[in-house]
């Protein structure tokens, strides 16, 4: 039976904007209660997604295809696995807390603002879900002018420099990886990914050692720039301080992970040997990444800027895990997507209330805020260690999943990320206790209201949100083993495949390691280990 | 009983578009003289039925492609796609230019008669089977732009424009005069199907082709070259955008720009398509050096009209990389270009043309600046068009580039297309400029809201909807212009 839950998920948003247009443009409350109508109503129908899931099937569910463009065999083509199913979810989850958290902050173009971020949310979701390279790139780059607009009309101080910075990086990038997509189209006759990657791995389509590195190059940079990997990341900063509250939730919650999503989606299944060839520097970038976000986030004297460089940081560690190619380690890189997307979207949250409060980000500004508002710093401390790893909390399962991962293939590269669990305990706890501790030293501070009722709803979901990852993470990492497994094995086919030349004992030694059923037992001990 | 080629003859029906649109012309200008100057609007209604008259000839076109006039003119599917494009781009100018001929005080009969001559022009170009042909059709469309660009008689930048065009202009058509008449020389023949067999006779006998033909060849480059505005022969075209009447810009840089295209992919692909290694290194070349010098120069520009001429002269080079293509699926991709691109810069050059006000002089970017708050919708259609030229998805710029890029790699032709690629990046800071201006600038003092004509607000309600119908739901033009693709080669 055809289902179309995900065409439905994917445009719902989108439903509501005509709503808001007929609404008077001053007509804030009803436009608000809409906007979060809407995007609780998504939410609820992205629940039935997991009802149907499937966890032992590897493919694609709820899958939908139909012709679209048919001359050039373009398809409407959707349909999620186990590593897509929670990013959806991720941003049906994100999307009315930052509506939430919006309430009162925005008060000019309330309409506008609450347009964009419904927009976006389809965006999104069709960015996971789209199965068509076309349709891909079509939401890929629908994300960018919502997301542009959030940060220049209603972010700070330098925000159109931020805006335009954020999106002529982007687009850079993904302009190459649409040239990349035509050729990929050229060849194999189809923007099908299934169909493409059906018949790369079959040989009907070969690509040449070269042409595969260029296009896997080609690709990577795009996927990189968003992530963002180290030595492109220098968007993401400007971006996230200058963008209002909801938008940098959105940004480090979901847009980040659309550029890690696209390599385990397109960059390893389609180009395996390229991957595997660019693995070493790419590993090596990634730690580069971890260490140098943590320790510029230490220095930094912004509180929204050192949140930000935390992304760098820790979306290093995905990056890390994804390159890893153990079973263990993808998973924990979408383990680590999913958490960092709630703790690093918790952490902006928070620093957007004191913002609302103080409006400023200065750390100075503040100091033993834990008088005057016990409660919004206490869920802010928790936070904190939820997203420096604390065991039992999300962040903990993640980091240790991708080490564990790593550390199977590259025990050099584990030593060194683990460099990065240290660095973000001292980051976060040294920033916490200056803006949290210690005596008032700002007069200003000494009255500040604590968390409204709005307020602790928004932390309070996002404690439970946090502390159910820890605890349950089995219910995740169980839904996606069969297509992180899948992914793993058809990359170890096609490689040895294509390959039998190479076949040196620490290539063979990959391809046990991606065998199922030893990773199985492997990912269950381990998960074992982490409950508490 | 002598067999008459009466079909030869008799068959007005494959040029019923120009002969309506002539027709149309010749009433308004007789009958200007007789009405009132405060009635004068009403040519401009009989000019707009003119161009919905074209359109109905080109159905009539369609219904019996072939052959007209002894082969001088061919009606077919290839012919009908570009006509529409340049029908709907007069039809669509001429709607932009009620209040803009009110407000500038240059209400007059002659405008709209101009525009429709032009129009009957670019027609005879497009569906030219013959050289001279396409020259007359050349010269009826160029020389009614001459005059309109300089319709403005009062202000000296439209006169400069006018003069600059004509001189330069007229340079321009000698050289692809020059060219036919070497390429008669060397084949003895002037019709583009019959050029294409000399040619192969040629090889069959010498094993190359005559140096004269290729020398043609390359004069009739610079002549047309210079019509679509293609580097090194875009200099003139900053300063004739900028100095023409608005509506007068968006007709040019739309209408002569399809026609031309259109004359082009004829000569080059029928005529001399046994001989593409010799014009595709030009068209490369072009291409590149036409992307850099559109999208650098727009870059620094403050007046916006200025910065869509400059970026008018990029997309030129975005064409030429689906040109250089040189298969079928390269012509569908330039015709698909070329509609989606009329559509969005007449569209932007008619906002633009109200957003001027008397005089032209609300063009500097920082008069834009919030626009999105004074008049949203307004802002919203700009920033339509302005994402469209840009080339992002759900509009019909981005499946244009699309496909011209796809044309092009399929070609193997990789390196023009990564060079595109950037390029189109970089055009994205100018475009986005614009928007930032609108939407995140303090509304500046000078100007209040406008009030948007029901006639022109027709005219960008269609070409916006057309600019998002292209984006999302291309098939049925997609296919229209692949089989006019098929058309152009003899069968």
């Amino acid at each position: 039976m055809p289902s179309h839950l995900l065409t439905v998920i994917t445009f719902l948003p989108l439903l509501g904007v005509p709503a808001l247009l007929l609404l008077r443009a001053d007509d804030h409350v009803w436009i608000r209660r809409i906007a979060l109508a809407v995007s609780l109503a998504e939410f609820a129908i992205s629940l039935f997604l997991l009802r149907g899931f499937d966890a032992v099937n590897a493919g694609y569910q709820f899958e939908e295809y139909y012709d679209w463009i048919s001359r050039a065999n373009i398809h409407y083509h959707l349909g999620v696995d186990g590593i897509s199913l929670f990013l959806v979810l991720l941003t049906t989850f994100l999307t009315p807390l930052a509506i939430l958290c919006s309430w009162q902050a925005i008060h000019e173009n309330v309409k506008g603002f609450f347009i964009a971020l419904l927009v976006i949310e389809t965006a999104m979701i069709g960015v996971f879900v789209s199965l068509d390279l076309l349709l891909f790139f079509f939401f890929w780059e629908l994300t960018l002018i919502p997301m542009y607009f959030l940060i220049g009309i209603w972010g700070h101080g330098r925000r159109i420099y931020a805006a335009v910075k954020f999106i002529l990086y982007t687009m850079f990038g993904s302009i190459l990886m649409l040239v990349a997509i035509l050729w990929l189209y050229n060849l194999a006759g189809t923007f099908d990914l299934q169909d493409i990657q059906a018949k790369l791995q079959t040989g009907m389509v070969l690509l040449p050692a070269r042409t595969e590195l260029l296009l896997f190059g080609a690709f990577f940079l795009a996927f990189a720039i968003k992530v963002p990997l180290f030595p492109l990341h220098t968007w993401l900063p400007d971006a996230h301080t200058e963008a209002p509250t909801a938008g940098s939730v959105i940004l480090a919650g979901v847009m980040l992970k659309l550029g890690t999503y696209g390599m385990l989606r397109f960059c390893l299944p389609l180009f395996p040997d390229a991957a595997h060839r660019m693995a070493p520097f790419i590993g090596i970038l990634a730690i580069i990444g971890i260490v140098y976000g943590a320790m510029v986030a230490t220095v930094q004297t912004d509180l929204k800027r050192l949140v930000a460089y935390t992304s760098v940081s820790h979306l290093g560690f995905v990056v890390l895990g994804i390159f890893a190619f153990s079973t263990i380690s993808v998973q924990g890189a979408i383990f680590q997507m999913l958490s960092h997307g709630i703790s690093t979207g918790a952490l902006f949250l928070g620093v957007g209330m004191l913002y609302d409060r103080r409006h400023t980000f200065e750390i100075k500004e503040y100091g033993g805020l834990i008088n005057p508002m016990p409660v919004l710093m206490s869920f802010f401390l928790f936070i904190a260690l939820s997203s420096l790893a604390l065991p039992p909390l999300n962040g903990f399962i993640g980091e240790f999943l991708i080490l564990i991962g790593t550390f199977q293939n590259h025990h050099v590269w584990a030593a060194w990320a683990a460099s990065g669990a240290v660095l973000s305990a001292i980051y976060l706890l040294w920033a916490y206790q200056r803006v949290g501790f210690g005596e008032v030293t700002v007069e200003q501070n000494r009255n500040l209201p604590d968390a409204s009722g709005r307020e602790r709803l928004i932390l309070a979901t996002m404690a439970v949100a946090i502390i159910f990852m820890g605890v349950a993470s089995p219910l995740f990492t169980r839904r996606m083993q069969s297509s992180t497994n899948n992914l793993l094995n058809q990359m170890e086919r096609v490689h040895n495949v294509s390959r039998p030349a190479m076949h040196n004992p620490a290539e063979t030694q990959t391809a046990v390691v991606a065998r199922p059923q030893k990773n199985s037992s492997a990912t269950a001990i381990s998960l074992r280990r982490v409950q508490p | 009983m002598i067999p008459f080629p009466l079909e030869q003859i008799v068959n007005f029906h494959r040029l019923a578009p120009e002969i309506i649109l002539c027709v149309f012309g010749i009433v308004i200008m007789v009958a200007d003289p007789f009405v009132q100057a405060a009635h004068k609007r009403s040519l401009g209604w009989l000019a707009f039925i003119g161009t919905l008259g074209g359109l109905a000839g080109v159905y009539l076109m369609s219904r019996d492609p072939g052959n007209a006039y002894n082969d001088l003119i061919r009606a077919d599917a290839f012919s009908i796609f570009v006509h529409v494009i340049v029908i709907g781009a007069a039809a669509l100018a001429i709607l932009g230019s009620f209040n803009y001929l009110d407000e500038e005080n240059i209400q007059r009969g002659e405008y709209y008669a101009l525009v429709l001559f032009a129009t009957a022009g670019m027609g005879i170009l497009v569906g030219a089977n013959e050289l001279v042909t396409a020259f007359i059709g050349l010269e009826m469309s160029s020389i009614s732009t001459y005059i309109l660009a300089g319709f403005r008689r009062r202000a000296i930048k439209s006169n400069e424009a006018s003069l600059k065009y004509f001189v330069l202009g007229s340079f321009a058509t000698a050289f692809f005069l020059y060219g036919i008449a070497m390429v008669y020389g060397a084949t003895g023949t002037t019709r583009i199907d019959l050029i294409s067999a000399a040619l192969q006779k040629m090889v069959a006998e010498h094993g190359q082709v005559a140096a004269l033909a290729i020398l043609g060849l390359a004069l009739m480059f610079v002549g047309l070259g210079f019509k679509v505005v293609v580097a090194p022969f875009q200099v003139y075209a900053p300063d004739v955008y900028e100095g023409a009447p608005t509506p007068v810009t968006a007709l040019l840089a739309s209408g002569p720009k399809a026609a031309t295209f259109a004359v082009m992919l004829r000569i080059f692909y029928v005529s001399f398509g046994s001989a593409g290694n010799f014009w595709f290194w030009a068209v490369w070349g072009s291409a590149i050096l036409t992307m850099i010098v559109g999208n650098f120069a727009a870059l620094v520009q403050t007046n916006v009209k200025r910065m869509l001429a400059y970026s008018s002269i990029a997309h030129a080079g975005y064409i030429l990389v689906a040109f250089a293509a040189g298969t079928d699926i390269g012509i569908a991709a330039v015709l698909f270009y070329l509609a989606a691109y009329a559509l969005m810069k007449i569209g932007a050059f008619l906002v633009i043309a109200h957003l001027g006000q008397q005089g032209e002089k609300r063009l500097e970017i920082t008069d834009y600046a919030g626009l999105g708050s004074r008049q949203p919708v307004l802002a919203v259609c700009f920033s339509l068009f302005l994402l469209s030229l840009l080339g992002l998805p759900a509009t019909g710029g981005f499946l244009g580039k699309l496909f011209a890029f796809q044309a092009a790699l399929d070609s193997k032709i990789v390196w023009l297309v990564v060079i595109a690629a950037i390029n189109s990046v970089i055009g994205a800071y100018y475009y986005l400029r614009v928007i930032v201006a609108m939407y995140f600038w303090e509304p500046s003092k000078e100007y209040g809201p406008s009030k948007v004509a029901p006639t022109l607000a027709f005219a960008l309600a269609i070409a916006a909807i057309g600019t998002l119908y292209l984006g999302i739901l291309p098939a049925r033009v997609l296919d229209l212009a692949k089989v006019a693709a098929d058309s152009i080669y003899l069968r």
